[in-house]
């Protein structure tokens, strides 16, 4: 039984054509889980659909057990759940500090100590607190962007491509720093695009074809796995 | 020397002194516009009219306390009747949300229908306002007329030209401050402030941070109908109460708006400015300002204005053509229309 898990699921956005069939993914507490498969697999739609963003006609959505298939996005962010979109996951015209606060909005009791946490982990934004987060540079933004989610003190987080357009010295920076987050006890689920950097930190990989897992093992077997990495990694 | 300082008092008098007050007016107003817009994301082209609305319940609250022998000294009784004025104008706005515009964001409307819808609205102020108060010019300014008059600013200084600072006008100006202020501290400091904030910077992320947009909305209703309640009666009070002139105030207060940057508060307010002192500049008559400067016993033939005051509308028409083709994003870089 694992801590969340998106079982069996089919569906796709709105009324359209289904994207997901029969997909399943799971994370563990603590584990790092990658989602990796070419373009328009439909990575990002299975993260969405864990996430409660699109329609499922079949499959279910379990956290810690509780079934939240029906749940919105924003009572799961309540439950417990933080995601960070792919792109537009700051408010730019917004300080540092301010962005951290509005991940903490639906916290009614103190949170300075965890802004002090998310400072610890991320340095750089505490030297930038009263900085615009619009006018800080791609990979420092990827920063603030996870800030913000780790203010509800969620026990799942969901990164839609941490590593999209950012340098490849940036690109390792932000995988220590998801470690880090998951060895505070958080289960991390997400995609990746640079599928042989992510699966080396990854617990668990999920090789997503044509919305349908193809292979599902740990990142290590995966990237030892002739088949994968002749199909995906570029041998 | 003296002549200079004659032409500085003549042109404070005709320009600055009432430039600064409409001004202010005009910014209270676009203050009001582009708060809707950052949060409702259309141009509420009700805002003329709700500041009529607005005024006309404080008239009435005016007339009441008048009727009653309540005043406020050497102030204006309207001061007085300004909260409950506010109070009605923010439940009419409120309702508004709730019958009309709550409908088109839940089947997520373009914002042109948005915009449209609101015109509706418009149309049926307008009508509730001439069939309350009726289509006539009002005056509801009562108490002390001036701070300064212009004979005493002459005996005074002993200059040829007088300076007149009216009650009203100082009252513009020092309420616009103060709001101004408390706007800016509570979206600046304050929760709900910042959550507004965050709203208009970004929709979707806002709502993933658990940002409840029903509250938000709310909120910019709230402070918009006060601020045109605010922005109605100042000008009441320092010209006239007349419903198509409010009407008609909706051109200037775009145009203040768009030039400040649309979505951004500082710009309305600058762009309030801007369009004030454009105005009264160039429909100032410069024959006697130039008489002083000018060599000694010369006098300009004509009048030397550049537009007659019946066409001070073209003047914030010309500016907002010119913004929105030389910097579409206003001065202050506002959100593109």
């Amino acid at each position: 039984m694992s801590y969340l898990i998106g079982e069996n699921m089919t569906g796709g956005y709105g009324k359209g054509a289904d994207i997901l069939h029969d997909c399943t993914i799971a994370v563990e507490k603590g584990e790092i889980a990658v989602i990796v498969g070419p373009n328009g697999a439909g990575k990002s739609t299975a993260m969405k659909a864990v996430f409660g963003m699109l329609n499922l006609r079949k499959g279910a959505v379990r956290l810690d057990g509780r079934d939240i298939t029906a749940m919105s996005p924003q009572d799961k962010v309540k439950a417990g759940m933080g995601f960070v979109p792919q792109t537009h996951n700051v408010f730019t015209g917004m300080t540092v500090q301010e962005n951290l606060e509005m991940g903490a909005y639906i916290r009614d009791d103190d949170f300075t100590g965890t802004m002090e946490k998310v400072f610890d982990l991320f340095p750089v934004l505490k030297e930038k607190r009263y900085q615009h987060a619009g006018e800080l540079s791609g990979g420092q933004r990827q920063q603030v962007a996870v800030g913000r989610a780790l203010m509800t003190k969620p026990k799942v987080l969901m990164l839609d491509e941490p590593t999209a357009g950012v340098s490849p010295i940036v690109m390792d920076e932000l995988f220590d720093r998801i470690i880090e987050v998951a060895r505070l006890g958080i289960a991390i689920l997400m995609v990746e695009q640079n599928a042989r950097q992510a699966l080396h930190i990854a617990d668990k990989g999920y090789v997503l074809v044509q919305g349908a897992n193809r292979f599902t093992d740990t990142g290590e077997a995966l990237l030892a796995n002739p088949e994968v990495r002749k199909s995906f990694l570029g041998g | 020397m003296e002549d200079i300082l004659n032409a500085l008092v003549l042109y404070s008098n005709f320009v600055i002194v009432p430039g600064l007050a409409y001004g202010s007016q005009l910014a209270l107003g676009a203050l009001g516009v582009t708060l809707i817009y950052s949060i409702l994301r259309f141009s509420n082209f009700a805002h003329g009219d709700t500041m009529a609305f607005g005024t006309m319940l404080t008239i009435l609250v005016t007339w009441w306390f008048q009727s009653m022998g309540i005043s406020a000294g050497p102030l204006p009784t309207a001061l007085l009747a300004l909260p409950f004025g506010i109070i009605g104008t923010v439940l009419f706005a409120l309702a508004s949300d709730r019958i009309v515009y709550r409908f088109y964001r839940k089947v997520k409307a373009a914002n042109i229908v948005m915009m449209m819808a609101s015109v509706g609205v418009m149309f049926m102020l307008n009508g509730i306002v001439r069939v309350v108060i009726g289509p006539s010019e009002q005056r509801f300014a009562d108490g002390e007329r001036f701070i300064i008059k212009a004979r005493e600013f002459k005996e005074m200084t002993g200059l040829n030209e007088g300076l007149a600072i009216r009650t009203t006008q100082a009252i513009t100006v020092f309420v616009a401050v103060i709001v101004v202020i408390a706007l800016f501290w509570f979206l600046q400091k304050s929760r709900t402030g910042k959550a507004m904030r965050a709203y208009s910077d970004n929709e979707d992320l806002a709502l993933l941070s658990g940002i409840n947009p029903d509250k938000v909305v709310m909120a910019a209703w709230i402070i918009a109908a006060a601020l045109a309640t605010i922005a109605g009666v100042l000008y009441g009070l320092d010209k006239s109460f007349k419903p198509f002139t409010y009407f008609q105030l909706l051109l200037p207060i775009f145009a203040a708006a768009i030039v400040g940057g649309i979505g951004n508060p500082i710009g309305a307010i600058a762009g309030g400015f801007v369009i004030a002192f454009s105005e009264m500049g160039i429909t100032y008559a410069y024959k006697k300002f130039l008489g002083y400067i000018g060599p000694d016993g010369w006098v300009p033939e004509g009048l030397v204005q550049l537009l007659s005051t019946d066409y001070k509308f073209a003047v914030s028409f010309m500016i907002l053509v010119l913004v929105l083709l030389v910097r579409p994003t206003g001065i202050f870089r506002g959100k593109v229309l």
